[in-house]
Order: structure tokens, then sequence, then C-alpha cells
């Protein structure tokens, strides 16, 4: 994979939006053997419950929530076919391992620009557990969403780094 | 006592709608420029980028009308009623609820609130609030609302030290909560600390000092220093805006004290994000002469 920890990157496409009640709910499909509400083959999961749409908006204010609360859950989804997930803060030990087996990415949004992120949806849509609210999960087509790589396939985390002093983020953008 | 002041009940869910929405689609003046500050102290490019991009977000967030971020938080109200002041037409809690249901409808803002904290069921419209009241004189009711995000609110702490760990154990404790916290506070946070009084009064006394302008120092000057103290100490983490290495993890940290037991040294912390959004708002009623 071309895409390393430290990358700063604008992502154009579809994501889907899940928080905490989603996730709990998803993970009791996956052990059920259940469909989940999209195919997670090679999809990205945004951590993100936005405020309601003003009129004329596709969506409110829409920036991340604290990645580590889906922790628990995280391992099992990135396991069905996820490939990266969006949030703030840092993932568990098992998670990091589960990005390294599958190839996979864990990118943060800055937290609290959830008017600037707002303006990088063009398409929202509630595809299920529409009674969840803020927390039903959402198919969102995304324009330039710029997130920055924590968590790449090689093990890398960009807040450990930051620790150790060297976090200068890669440059190069894509 | 010759007169009261009466205040509507409906004038305080007016003043209290109309701030919360205000509070979540402006930074506070002293936020701006603490961020400003920072933007010009910092030479990292990530941290540099992130202040830029807050600020821009408080630009976007004005002219979209779209809130600054999507946790529009619980409201929390801290209010002062004056001695002479007479609430009609319903009760505080009943007033606050009703101007936070209606800000949370117009502006939109989210609904945070589920109603049970193990079935989770939300709300919809963010009630009931978080209502302190603080009994004072005067004929004024003065209502202090931050819009509190979860986010920060979770990596808050207490801590009953014993008098003997004294300032040291206040420092280390102030510090390792907010290295703890890390990038989940949303950083560079505003840190709230409440020492002494007892389980319950620390971290009121916390949150409550997360009221004060931050270009304001404490007037106690030991106070003040430790403030200075730890500020310093918490900068030289290196946790940075959002986590990602930087001079700025905090923006200020705010004490508060009250008396406490000869036994107990309690510590609170209760961190702010960056966007740290509260403000005030005063009612002065309707002056009513009493009869002889």
């Amino acid at each position: 994979m071309s895409v390393r920890c430290g990358d700063r990157v604008l992502l154009s496409g579809v994501v889907f939006s899940a928080r905490d009640a989603a996730h709990k709910r998803m993970v009791a499909a996956l052990e059920c053997g259940e469909p989940l509400p999209f195919d997670p083959a090679g999809q990205v999961i945004y951590y993100m419950g936005p405020s309601p749409a003003p009129p004329g908006r596709v969506i409110g204010a829409a920036g991340p929530t604290t990645s580590a609360r889906m922790d628990v859950h995280a391992p099992a989804l990135y396991e069905a076919g996820i490939k990266a997930t969006i949030g703030k803060g840092p993932r568990s030990e098992a998670v990091r391992r589960a990005i390294v087996e599958h190839e996979a990415l864990y990118l943060a949004a800055i937290g609290g620009a959830g008017a600037l992120l707002s303006r990088c949806i063009k398409e929202a849509a509630v595809i299920a557990y529409a009674e969840l609210g803020p927390e039903a999960v959402r198919r969102l087509v995304v324009e330039n969403l710029p997130v920055i790589v924590v968590n790449d396939a090689h093990g890398d985390d960009l807040y450990e780094k930051a620790r150790q002093g060297q976090a200068g983020a890669r440059a190069d953008e894509e | 006592m010759e007169s009261v002041s009466i205040v509507r009940a409906e004038d305080v869910s007016k003043a209290v709608g109309d701030l919360y929405r205000e509070i979540n689609t402006h930074l506070r003046p002293d936020v701006l420029e603490a961020l400003n500050e920072a933007l010009a102290r910092e030479e990292s490019e990530s941290a540099r980028e992130i202040l830029a991009a807050l600020l821009e977000n408080q630009d976007i967030s004005r002219e979209d009308g779209i809130p600054l971020c999507q946790d529009t938080g619980l409201a929390v109200a801290f209010v002062s009623m004056g001695d002479q002041v007479v609430l009609e037409g319903g009760t505080l809690q009943e007033a606050v609820d009703e101007g936070v249901r209606n800000a949370v409808a117009e502006q939109p803002l989210r609904a945070s609130t589920v109603t049970d904290p193990l079935e989770r069921r939300n709300a919809g419209d963010n009630t009931p609030a978080i209502v302190h009241l603080e009994h004072v004189r005067g004929d004024r009711l003065v209502i202090r609302l931050m819009a509190k995000g979860g986010g920060a609110e979770n990596m808050g702490r207490l801590c009953m030290l014993t008098p003997g760990e004294g300032r040291e154990g206040v420092v280390r404790v102030v510090v390792e909560t907010v290295r703890d916290a890390g990038a989940n506070a949303c950083p560079p946070v505003i840190v709230g600390v409440g020492l002494g009084g007892d389980f319950e009064t620390a971290p009121l006394l916390a949150k409550s000092a997360l009221f004060r302008d931050m270009g304001q120092r404490h007037p106690e000057p030991a106070l003040a220093e430790l403030e200075a103290e730890i500020l310093a100490q918490v900068n030289a983490l290196g946790i940075g805006p959002q986590g990602f290495g930087g001079r700025t993890t905090a923006l200020a940290v705010l004490i508060e004290q009250a008396p406490c037991h000869i036994a107990s040294l309690p510590v609170a912390v209760n961190l702010a994000c960056h966007s740290h959004r509260h403000g005030s708002v005063t009612l002065k009623g309707e002056q009513k002469r009493l009869a002889d």
C-alpha cells in the first residue's frame, strides 16, 4: 500500500458513518451471521454522528468522534473487510494489530472542525437504524475530505511518533 | 426587603435558547485570541495547519449557520439567583429545558442526550439540561451556559488526595489527566481545576472555573502562579493540537478553590475542547414594591 503513517490525504468517494450504538448493532449482526447494512468489503467507516442538516444543506456539522470507544468493535469490522476507519485519537493494541493483519488504515480528521468538514460532504442518506437519530448509519459521498494517516499496515502510529517528537507529517498528498 | 424582582420563565427560556445557539456557532473572543497566539507560537507544520483549520472552521460556521462541532454538547447552566428574584411561570429547570429544546429544533443542534445511561434511548431534544443553582444577594438572575461535548468531558478526573501530597500532588494529577486525555479531548484544551470542597464540590469547582475569561489571571497570586506552572508543564508534554505534536496542548489552566476537611485534598480536573463554547446572560426582572 502506498499510503503511509503521517501522510495527509484528501479523500473522495463513499464512506459510511457509524458510531457507538451502530457499532454495537453491526457487531451483533456479524456474530449472528446476519448481513451488515452495507457490504463492508473495501469500505470506509467514518466515526461521526452529524448535527441535523439546516434547510438547503446536505448535512450539519460532521467532524470525527473519539475512535477509542469503537476499539472493542473495530477488529471484527476490519476482519469483515473494512479497509479504513476515520476518527480522532489513538487506537488500542488490538485495533492496531487488526490494521496490520488486514493491511488496512486508520485515519484522523480534525476533531471539532465540524463546519469545515461538513462542506466536504456532498450527499448523505440514512441507510440503517434510523431510530438512533444522530447514531444512525449514513451513506456519505465525500469530496476532498482532509485526513491524516495515523496507523498503517506497517504498524506505525502517528500519535506515538508525536510523543517521541518525530511527527513531521509527510508533505505529499494524493 | 422592600421590593422583589420578577423574572418570567419564558424570558429565561428565550435567553437560554439564544445563548445555546450563539455559543454553538461563534467562538468567544478569548478563545479566538488564544488560538491566534498559539498559531503564532507553533513551529510544526501540522500544528499550524490544524490551528488555522480551527479558525477557518468558525468562519464557515458563521457563514453556513452550521454548528462549530457536530457534538453541540449537553447544555450545562450555572445560575446565580438574587435573593430578590421571584421566578414566575415555571421552575428554573422547566424554563432552561424549554430554551434548550427550542434551540435544538431551531438551529438545529444535535440530539446528544440519552434518557437512560444503560438503555440509551435518545431524548431527541437534549433535555434535561444540567442546572446548578446558587443563591446570592441582589435583584438579578445570571445564567452562565456551557455547551459541553462528550469527548473532552469523558477525560475528566476526580482524585481524593491526602493533604500530605500537597501542591506537588495537585500538579501531578492535573498534568497526568491532560497527558492521558491526549488527542481524545480535542486539544488544545482548556483545563478547569477544582481544589478542595468535598467529593461532589471539587468537580463543580472545576467546571465552574472553566467559565473564567482566559485573559484574566486568578486574583490570588499563589493560584495564578500555580496555573502558570501547570500550564507550562502541560505544554511541555508535546501533545500539541489534535495530538500530532506541538507546543500548544492547552490554552489555559483555570483553578477555583474552596475550604475542605482537615483530612482531605480533593482535586478535580474538567477539560474543555479547543472551541470552549460558553457564555452568560443577565436578566433583571421587573421591580415590584411589596405592600406594607
